[in-house]
């Protein structure tokens, strides 16, 4: 359960902040070497990076961690990026990176890398955006927000987990839908430009929630919301209406 | 140096405002709050300083605004990269609301929270002497609710998740306690110009 530091100053508020998600206190303040080891096309804009890190400690689904690239001058540039892969895919991990018009980091990775490149990386970051998989977990995601996500998705299944997990994806188009060949039965895709044949075209709407929120497991889900801030606040805004409590989702907006 | 094979980035500008590891977002104010964003009229909104101080108070939304106003045109800096040149916060400056409660000696150090219950610490040399707001404009109009509107800390020195959104108070105390991203991994102070994004930067 979520974590409570025995001596945590807590606001004379209607508490609306979920709590920290217990993850290992390892320090991620080392900057470790990542050696790209294979690119897998996933849409037309985004594509998934493999890398080997030997010295990776391990994550839990949903975490993020820091990337730099430098250049020869000495100039870098860092990002935040959504972990893809399941925890046990053991000395790599994965990254989903969409093709950012004009993105120094994401234009270096679509253009320019090739296996055998290096990076460096530093991680895992955040207790707050993780699902350690011991709790119900309702996921909602739009473009590349369905990347932490999917973490979460594979550990699922790599585990064997009983627990209940759902999740809701919005995409323009099939096309653009990442890890389309590896969604299940726990997936809903929502298109909201073109659909496939019988599908309806549209945004995510209280339709596509209220189904997820009547089938409330023990003590209820835990909800993970993640994209652009304009889908995070529209989503949000859903599973409250629908009566999720407010201090069980737990956003992440792609900046 | 570990150099990226065919990395050149963008075209280098000197910029001396910029701190390191940060690029400009230019036009971009990207929103990364953790919770949902509240839905707070400012009739609803209220201001509370308490703690370690000799006359606790709370201001409603008219007697936070009757305070003699102070804007902020300056710069700021998010721990995800992004910083902001020339952004322009409307107010009152931290110091007339401490005027009001006097802070004891004994205080070193704050706790803000929202009224979403997000939690942000703070040395209370931080939000003195004229570098620390309670705003509620932005570019001269309100400030958007999912940039923190009705009101929001502002303490542009620091990464701006320090700038609590929808501040709800401030508890003086005399020891630091972590808030809600500081429980999370984050630096106990967050200078941008000393790079603390994390725990032990």
């Amino acid at each position: 359960m979520t974590e409570t530091p025995a001596k945590a100053f807590t606001p004379p508020t209607r508490f609306a902040v979920p709590g920290r998600i217990p993850v290992a206190d390892q320090t991620a303040a080392l900057w470790q070497t990542a050696t790209l080891t294979e690119i897998r096309r996933e849409t037309p804009h985004a594509a998934t990076f493999r890398l080997a890190v030997p010295g990776w400690t391990g994550h839990l689904p949903g975490q993020h961690l820091m990337l730099r690239l430098t250049a020869a001058d000495g100039y870098a540039a860092q990002r935040h990026y959504s972990i893809a892969s399941a925890p046990d895919d053991s000395g790599h991990i994965e990254l989903t990176l969409d093709h950012v018009p004009d993105g120094e980091v994401s234009g270096w990775f679509h253009t320019v890398a090739r296996p055998g490149d290096t990076v460096e990386v530093r991680g895992p970051l955040s207790g707050f955006f993780a699902w350690a998989g011991d709790r119900p977990a309702l996921l909602l995601g739009a473009g590349s927000g369905v990347v932490p996500l999917m973490s979460m998705v594979r550990h699922h299944r790599a585990r064997d987990l009983a627990v209940p997990l759902r999740m809701l994806v919005s995409a323009r188009g099939p096309e653009e839908l990442i890890y389309a060949r590896e969604l299940g039965t726990e997936t809903t895709a929502v298109f909201t430009r073109s659909a496939p044949t019988g599908v309806p075209v549209g945004r995510m709407a209280a339709a596509h929630v209220a189904p997820l929120l009547a089938e409330q497991p023990p003590n209820g889900w835990e909800a993970y919301v993640c994209g652009s801030n304009g889908f995070a606040e529209h989503a949000s805004r859903l599973l409250v209406e629908a009566g999720q409590p407010v201090e069980r989702i737990r956003i992440e907006r792609f900046g | 140096m570990n150099v990226t094979r065919g990395f050149t980035g963008r075209p280098r500008v000197d910029n001396p405002g910029l701190p390191p590891g940060q690029y400009d977002a230019r036009d971009d104010w990207p929103v990364l709050s953790a919770e949902v964003t509240p839905d707070l009229a400012p009739a609803d909104w209220s201001f509370r300083i308490d703690g370690l101080v000799e006359r606790p108070h709370t201001w409603d939304w008219d007697a936070a605004r009757a305070l003699p106003g102070s804007s902020y045109e300056g710069d700021i800096h998010c721990v995800t990269g992004w910083s902001k040149f020339g952004v322009r916060f409307g107010g009152v400056s931290l110091d007339a609301f401490f005027h009001v409660v006097r802070p004891h000696g004994s205080a070193t150090h704050a706790i803000a929270y929202s009224h979403t219950g997000y939690t942000a610490n703070l040395p209370l040399a931080d939000l003195v002497g004229g570098r620390a707001w309670i705003a509620w404009e932005y570019d001269g109009r309100p400030l958007a609710p999912e940039h923190g509107g009705p009101a929001r800390l502002l303490v542009p020195h620091l990464y701006f998740w320090k700038s609590a959104k929808w501040i709800a108070g401030i508890t003086l105390l005399d020891h630091d306690e972590p808030g809600f991203w500081e429980r999370n991994g984050y630096h106990e102070r967050g200078n941008p110009w000393e790079e603390q994004r994390y725990s032990g930067d």
